[in-house]
Order: structure tokens, then sequence, then C-alpha cells
């Protein structure tokens, strides 16, 4: 059984840079881009996970995980080519009418 | 002492027949009046007097009808009782509408169904250039009705239903001319110091009723020995507190002046057949209890006597003609309490007194309200004078009340005054020589109201025009001055004591401390010093049409009511608006203010998580991030 430790870090590392470009980046396309990267970066744990009990529940997970982010690319993309075509901006800034 | 008699006679009737069941008719007949007219409205315009006038002269016949019958009986059967129906039946509480036909009621019934009737017939030519004389003689009738029924009653709830319709006849009719605020407002003083009074009549009835069990006079006569002195004395001064609220006694004398703005034969019939009287009444019949509380009696004598000496002073300063009338008013009840608080040796004095002042004062009231008549409504006594020579009946009439009143030997007033001052005198040295001092006030005041209104130099007003009222005004000033003469009458042989025995029992006769001659010659010297004062005073200057306004103290104090409304203005009116002002702060600022003030912190609150809400998708997603870091941190804490 090789040593899970590097999944694990390179799995929060992917996270991080995930998270850190869903907080900070402004342009829809590579928000989007970085929840994808944070879904995977679960993926990632979740196999070593799985690996590391020796079944394969993390791997059935991140089969779902992966189902349900394709549903998802399908949905937001198609959220994301709408603003632009209206409003001629991917900016997810731009897009705040929706408040108090 | 003058007299310490045995105990009250008691109320002890026997069932009304034959005339005497016609009892009812008395107050009927009025009440009749005034419920065709106030609901007949503008249809019974036409004739609405003339039905007004003709129930009061109904009532009269039926009351002259009964009392001839009550003069056949025997003296001992001549208390009866008139069951209608019974009114109240509740537990204990058993009150029949019942009322109580006996010497006493029926001097009350011929003075108001006799002196009212004078006033209507008067008013028919007073208001006929009103155009709501229906409505006024709608609610003379129920204010007579109101009256009778009061002194009719044989229980205190009964009478104290008299005694709030008197009140409530009262307000209409001193409102009458509710479009000038004065009187609106004069009408309202009257009900809110009479409401005053009523407190003490409604406690007291509770008293009697916890005390005996019954409020019937029948019942409480037989029983009142059987009470302790305190509580009597209690319930007496609540029906003193009662009397001052409904007589116009000092320390709730306030409303009688300003219920001047009233129509002139309103004012008459408050002052002379109704309302005013009701309080001497009350202390009159509530004998029984008064005669048992001497310090309830001594009550009556203060008040009685401080009211008179006040009236008094308050009429030596007015100008107005109504407001000197009103003022001698005070100050005439003033005599009639004392009477009443005298016990047994002045009860009947104190009705005699009330019945002759009913006359005179009924006559000088319309003769005021005769002279205002004839001048354009001006009660500014400055600017008559000289009104002898163009109103000669007025004139005659009014100096006839005017003997009367002062005092002047042969006259009602002379006979009635001075047995009160004689019997107050044997009383007490100090309460009799104050009657004697309030004597000679009134010689003055009286004789200063006729010189500046009848004699004297014209200071008329240019436009005014006077002339004498028609005859149907006149005729009642007849007729009552010739009473106001001859009511002395009444006295004749001890008629009017030996009548009123059965029902306030007999005194004792002492000897009094000093001759009775000399205490008549001592009255009729302080009149005349009196009047020759007003002579010397008033009469024998050029008298300045605009009062002087550098005068004395006490004339400024007498003008203004002796301060009177100051008085109240400053012990009760301006407190109670402080603490009503004090609570509506309270209840805005702490109650209300602790729940707008949880609703405002909601609110707020809500205001600013709102905020929250920005629309930034990042910022929703650092909102994740952190719910998501804590969720760990706490997992954390939790396993390690």
């Amino acid at each position: 059984m090789s040593d899970p430790v590097p999944f694990i870090a390179l799995s929060a590392v992917l996270f991080t840079i995930g998270a850190v470009g869903v907080l900070v980046r402004r342009n829809a396309i590579v928000v989007f881009m970085c929840v994808e990267l944070m879904l995977n970066a679960c993926n990632l744990a979740l196999v070593t996970f799985a690996k590391q009990h020796g079944n394969l529940d993390g791997q059935v997970a991140a089969f779902f995980v992966m189902v349900v982010a394709a549903a998802e690319v399908v949905v937001g993309l198609a959220i994301i080519m709408t603003i632009f075509r209206t409003r001629r901006s991917a900016s997810v800034d731009d897009a705040s009418l929706l408040k108090y | 002492m003058y007299a310490l008699a045995e105990s009250a006679p008691l109320v002890d009737p026997a069932t009304a027949d034959g005339t005497l069941s016609l009892l009812w008719l008395v107050v009927a007949l009025p009440l009749a009046g005034a419920v065709v007219l106030l609901l007949g409205g503008r249809a019974t315009d036409r004739w609405g007097h003339w039905l007004g006038t003709a129930t009061i002269t109904g009532s009269f016949v039926v009351s002259v009808l009964l009392f001839v019958d009550l003069l056949d009986r025997g003296e001992d059967e001549r208390q009866v009782v008139l069951h209608l129906y019974d009114w109240i039946r509740v537990g204990g509480l058993d009150v029949g509408m019942d009322l109580l036909y006996d010497p006493l009621s029926a001097l009350f019934l011929l003075l108001i169904t006799g002196v009212g009737a004078l006033i209507h017939v008067y008013s028919i030519g007073y208001m006929s250039h009103d155009p709501r004389r229906r409505r006024f003689f709608a609610y003379l009738n129920l204010f007579v009705a109101a009256m009778l029924l009061l002194v009719l009653a044989e229980n205190y709830l009964v009478l104290f239903l008299g005694w709030e319709g008197v009140g409530l006849a009262s307000y209409l009719l001193i409102g009458f001319w509710q479009h000038k605020p004065s009187a609106a407002a004069a009408a309202k003083k009257a009900f809110v110091i009479n409401r005053v009074g009523d407190i003490g009549m409604a406690l007291a009835i509770a008293l009697l009723f916890v005390t005996f069990g019954t409020t019937s006079f029948s019942g409480v006569s037989a029983l009142a020995g059987a009470a302790t002195e305190s509580t009597l004395t209690a319930i007496g001064l609540l029906l003193l507190l009662a009397a001052c609220g409904k007589s116009a006694q000092v320390p709730l004398q306030a409303w009688l002046l300003d219920a001047m703005e009233g129509p002139t034969p309103v004012s008459a019939l408050i002052h002379a057949a109704t309302m005013v009287t009701a309080g001497v009444y009350l202390v009159v019949r509530s004998n029984f209890i008064f005669d048992l509380a001497p310090n309830a009696q001594t009550a009556v004598v203060a008040v009685a006597v401080v009211t008179l000496l006040w009236g008094a002073i308050i009429g030596c300063a007015k100008d107005d003609i109504k407001k000197v009338l009103a003022g001698s008013t005070m100050s005439q009840i003033g005599y009639m309490m004392l009477g009443a608080g005298l016990g047994v040796a002045g009860y009947a004095f104190a009705i005699f007194h009330l019945l002759v002042h009913g006359f005179f004062k009924a006559n000088m009231f319309l003769g005021a309200g005769s002279v205002m008549h004839g001048m354009n409504d001006e009660v500014d006594m400055r600017r008559y004078g000289a009104l002898r020579h163009a109103m000669p009946v007025t004139f005659l009439t009014f100096a006839m009340g005017y003997l009367a009143i002062i005092g002047f030997p042969g006259f009602s007033g002379f006979w009635s005054k001075d047995k009160l001052i004689e019997t107050a005198l044997a009383d007490s040295w100090l309460v009799g020589l104050l009657a004697l001092l309030g004597a000679g006030i009134t010689a003055f005041y009286m004789t200063r109201l006729m010189l500046l209104t009848f004699l004297t130099s014209k200071r008329w007003r240019d436009d005014a025009h006077p002339h004498e009222s028609p005859a149907v005004m006149t005729v009642p000033l007849i007729v009552l001055a010739a009473l106001s003469v001859l009511g002395g009458v009444l006295l004749l042989g001890d008629w009017i004591v030996d009548w009123l025995a059965p029902v306030v029992g007999t005194a004792e006769h002492h000897e009094p401390p000093i001759p009775v001659l000399a205490v008549t010659a001592l009255a009729v010297g302080v009149v005349a010093v009196g009047v020759a004062l007003a002579w010397f005073l008033v009469g024998r200057h050029e008298v300045p049409v605009t009062p002087p306004q550098r005068v004395s103290l006490a004339t400024r104090a007498a003008r203004a009511d002796l301060y009177g409304d100051a008085v109240n203005d400053h012990l009760v009116v301006r407190p109670g608006a402080a603490l009503a002002r004090g609570l509506t702060t309270a209840d805005r600022r702490v109650v209300d203010g602790f729940f707008t003030g949880i609703a405002a912190g909601i609110g707020g609150l809500g205001r600013g998580l709102r905020r929250a809400q920005n629309g930034y998708v990042r910022s929703y997603a650092l909102s994740v991030l952190g719910g998501g870091l804590l969720v760990v941190v706490a997992l954390l804490a939790v396993t390690i």
C-alpha cells in the first residue's frame, strides 16, 4: 500500500487553488473551472481513501461526483453563455442584480 | 341649646287611597309633556308651549286637590305611600317605585308646580322670539318632572333618579343657547360639579344599604337608632356633600354663578322651585339621620354659614343683575341649610324660608328677565337706571320681592329670616351673629341692585328703548309679588311648624336667651344699616358706566367670586390635567416605548442582515467557505 499522504496533500493543494480561484477571480469561466478543480480535488481524496480502506465506496462516490459535475457543466455553461449574450460581460461581479 | 327633641318621628306611611291615589299624575303629566314635545319634534312647534304649560298647570291642580285632601285628614294619617311597581328586585335589594306623600312633600309639590306653572306662563312671552321654544318647554317639563319625582320618592334610590334627572335637565337648560361657547361651558361646569356631589349621594345610598339593608325612608327611619353614631355621621356627611353639589354650597358653589348663561326663566326655575332647593330637602328629609349625628349637623351649619356670607359678599360686587341674584340665592340657600343644620328647632323654618324664597326669588328673577327683555338683553346694571318710569309693573313687583328678601317688617322674608336668626342665636352666639351680618349684607347688595336698576339716573345705551313687558309676563310677576308679600301667613299661629311636625318632629320649647322682640329689633336694625350704607355708597353718587378699577382688595376678591374658580382651578383642574398629561406621557414613553422599541430593534436587525444579500456571488462563496471551515473546526474540536 503506497503512502496516501502525497495524494491527500495534492488534493488539498488543488482544492485550495480552486477555492482561492473562486473567491478572487471575476471571470465566470475561470470561476467555473476553479469549481471543477475543487470537485476533482475531492474526487482524488475520495479515491485515495477508497484505496486506503480497500473498498469501493469512495470510488462510487467519485463517479457520482463526476456525473453531477457533467450535468453541472451543461447547465452552468448555458447560464454563463446567456449572461454573456445579454450583458456582453462574463464578470460575476457585474451579475449582481439579484440582491436586497 | 334651644331644643333637643325626642328622636325624629318615624316615616310610617299608610297606603294611598281615594284622591291620594292620583299622586302619580303629578309626576306623569309633566313627564308626558316632555316626552311628547321631545319625540313630536317640529310637528309640535306651534302648540308645544301651550302643552308644556298645560301639563304643569294640570300638575298644580292635582297638587292642590291632594293638599286639600291631606288637610282633611288627622295629623297621624298624613303620610301615605303609593306603590307604582317593583323597580329593582335583586337578592336583598328590593326597591319599589314608591311615592311618599306627606306634609313636607305636599308643600314642595305646591311650590314646584305652582311657581313652575307661573314660570312656564312667563316663558311663553319671554321665549316668543326663540325658534327653539318648543324644545325649551320640553326641557322645562322634564326639569319639573324630575324635581317632583325627587320630592315624592319614598326611598333614596328613587330620589337619586329624580336627583340625576334634575342634573340632566339643568345641564340641558343652562346650555340651552349652546351656540354660545360660554353657555356650553357653563352647562358642562354645572354638570361636572354636580357629579362631585352625586358621588356623595351614591356613596351615602350604598352605605345606607350596607348598614340598614334598605334604602326606603320608612326602613331607614325605623332602624336609624340601632346604627352607630360614626356610621350615621358618615352617612350625614356624604348626604351633605350631595346637598352641597345640588344646592351650590361652599365648596361646590362655583357652578351657580355661571349657570346664569341659561335663559332667565331657567334661572328662576333653578333658583326658586327646583334644583338648588333639593339639597335642603335632602337634609330635612333625612332628619332621622341628622338628628342622631350631631357632628354632621355641625358640619351642615358650618357649610351653611360660610355659604351665606360667601354668596352675599359676591352679590355686593357684581354688576351683572343676574349674578347678583345668583349670589343672593347662594346666600339664601345658606340660610335654609343653616336652619336644616340646627336640627328639630330649625327644619320647619328652613322649609318656610325655602317656600317664601321660592316666591320672591322667582319674582325677582322673572323681573330681571323682564328688565332684560326691555333692554335688548343688557345685563350690566351700570347701563340701567331710572327704569321705574319705563317699566312700572316690573318695578313694583320687583320692589315687593326686594322688600321680602331684605326682611322688611311684614313681608314674607322678614318672618322666615327672623325665625332662622332667632333659632341660630339660640343655638350659638357666633352662628346667630354671622347670620345677622348676612342679613345686613343682603340688605346692602339688594338695595344696590334696586338703586342701580330702577332708581338713580339713566345710563342706557343709545339703542335701548325700555318698555314694559307683555301681560303674559307681567301677570306671573304680579302673582309672585303678591305671594312674596303674603308668604308670611304660613307662619300664622305657627301653622307651618305644626304642619311639618309629623315629618320633622317638634322641638321642646325653650325660652331664648334674649327676648324674641329684641332679636327682631336687632335684625331690622342691621337691615336698616345695610340699606342706609347702600344709599350712601351708591345712591348718592353718579354711577360710572364702567366699573372703577381702583378698588379695594375685598372688592377685587368679590368680583372674582372670592376666587372660587381659582381655587378649583389650582386644587383640582390643574393637578388633574397635569396628572392626565403625565399619564399619557408615561403611556407613550414607557409602555408604548417598550413595544415600539422591540419592533424597531427587530426591524433594525433585519435591515442590517439584509446587507449580507449583496448580489456578489463571490461573497456568497466566501460565506459558504467560512461556514465549511467552521464545521471542520467544530468537528475537530469535538473529536480531539
